[in-house]
């Protein structure tokens, strides 16, 4: 996770204590992912244990100071140098809430996705308001926020659209006849009924953060 | 606040056409803007937008319902004042900009001042500052045709907000319109409503509605919802 790399970016600027460095975060992110201290100092023995920072000084108020190594500055260099991938599979609720109300009988799917949509504007008027009372960036700490923002603004807008494209697609469907809900499946029992040990799950689908087999929470 | 709200469309019906051929554009749309408050519209194509617009406008006249414009009935005004109240009050930018080819940016601009009995040096410097704030001072005695798209809509919105309008009516304003630049012509729409004006914002995209006070939707004619703005910041809480 970015934290990690974060921190450590911000060590390679010279040596931080725990406190320090978490305001450094927060002043360079806008506190909008704002870290406790006990996640700093996670963070910072996992950093130690894998040699990417050692302990330094120690100064008259008992603070320990962390500075970087070498193999943490390759590490930096590597971070700002490398994308950040996105994994297809990560669990979207709003994606999963949608797909399986379009099977369910009854259920009306455009006021859902109109539900969805007028929060989701709601979400993007305010981050646009709040973006609009800050004047014009002056200093690179501001700039850091406005890029957050900035951030915000495009994903909140691109679910928005997600959301207009998928109530027309909806709207094609109907109009096709075949947005028909899906009845409980008749031949799932040969599979899940439980007898015995079945040998592992029926399907695999790769993907870390989605699982198979019953719903266990 | 006044007695009566800036704009208000009380059970506003439109068909095009009749029998086979008849469109049925609008159904019972109800809908106030008042002074200092920015209403966006969203719908898909077709749903009624533009129409919407047109009648709020007195451009187009309802088969069926009232507008109200500053305590106005249109219905029962003369298709001449109807035309002054929207020379004075009102501006529009138009889907398709509707510059006149035969005048200059600076021309476009101080023409509605000049018709509404401006004085022309004063109309041409209000049109100039105008111009200036969507950065076009430099093409203010082209032509249209000499402008590029986007040139030509930021003409349109200099046009429409010159003059202290008391409301502004913008179809698809930053459709053309790269989203530095989009987003520039919010920001005047934005501070003439602010300075006390109302007005409505028809767009399909969702960061330009979020400019808005208020968010509308049309479906096949009809309101079907709204989205009003919560409070400011306490999504970012911290963050401001
Ligand atoms: N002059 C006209 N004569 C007949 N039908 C019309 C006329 N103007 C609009 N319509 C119809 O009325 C309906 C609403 O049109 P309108 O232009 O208001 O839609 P819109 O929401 O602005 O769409 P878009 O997003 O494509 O601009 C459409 O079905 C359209 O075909
Ligand atoms: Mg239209």
């Amino acid at each position: 996770m970015s934290v990690r790399q974060s921190l450590l970016a911000i060590l390679d600027q010279g040596p931080c204590y725990g406190y320090q460095l978490r305001s450094e975060f927060d002043r360079r992110t806008g506190s909008t992912w704002p870290l406790n201290v006990g996640q700093i100092y996670n963070t910072l023995d996992r950093l130690e244990r894998d040699g990417l920072v050692d302990k330094a000084d120690i100064d008259a108020d008992g603070q320990i100071y962390y500075e970087i190594t070498a193999a943490g500055s390759a590490e930096v260099a590597s971070w700002l140098g490398s994308p950040v991938v996105r994994t297809a599979a990560t669990r979207d609720e709003l994606a999963i809430k949608l797909a399986i109300a379009v099977t369910l009988p009854g259920i009306d799917i455009a006021h859902v996705i109109q539900v969805q949509r007028s929060a989701t504007l709601r979400t993007l008027q305010e981050l646009t308001r709040t973006k609009n009372a800050t004047s014009e960036p002056e200093s690179s700490q501001e700039l850091a926020w406005m890029l957050v923002i900035d951030s915000l603004i495009f994903t909140t807008e691109a679910e928005v659209r997600w959301l207009d494209h998928s109530e027309t697609r909806l709207a094609r469907a109907a109009a096709a006849g075949f947005a028909a809900p899906l009845p409980l499946s008749t031949d799932v029992p040969k599979r899940g009924r439980p007898v015995k040990q079945t040998t592992g799950a029926s399907t695999t689908v790769p993907g870390d953060s989605m699982q198979t087999g019953p719903a266990s929470s | 606040m006044t007695e009566h709200p800036l704009l208000r469309l009380d059970g506003v019906a439109m068909q095009y056409g009749s029998g086979e051929t008849a469109v049925t554009a609008l159904v019972g749309v109800d809908l106030e803007v008042a002074r200092g408050e920015l209403v966006a519209i969203m719908g898909a194509s077709g749903s009624g937008k533009s129409t919407l617009l047109t009648i709020a406008g007195g451009l187009t006249q309802p088969t069926s319902g009232e507008v109200i414009v500053e305590g106005n009935w249109l219905s029962e005004m003369t298709p001449r004042q109807v035309a002054t109240l929207r020379r004075r009050s009102l501006g529009f930018v138009f889907q398709d900009f509707n510059l006149i080819p035969a005048l200059t940016a600076l021309e476009n601009v101080s023409l509605p001042l000049e018709l509404d009995g401006w004085k022309s040096r004063r109309a041409r410097r209000a049109a100039l500052d105008a111009l200036a704030v969507v950065e076009l001072s430099d093409r203010a005695t082209h032509f249209p045709s000499d402008l590029s798209g986007g040139q030509q809509q930021r003409v349109a919105i200099a046009r429409a907000v010159v003059g202290g309008r008391s409301l502004v009516l913008a179809d698809e304003p930053t459709g053309a319109l790269d989203s530095t630049t989009g987003e520039m012509v919010l920001r005047m729409l934005r501070a003439r409503v602010d300075a006390g004006a109302g007005g409505i914002l028809v767009t399909h995209d969702a960061r330009h509605a979020a400019w808005a006070d208020r968010i509308v939707f049309l479906r096949d004619g009809r309101v079907i919802d709204e989205a009003a703005a919560r409070g400011v910041g306490s999504l970012l809480g911290a963050a401001s």
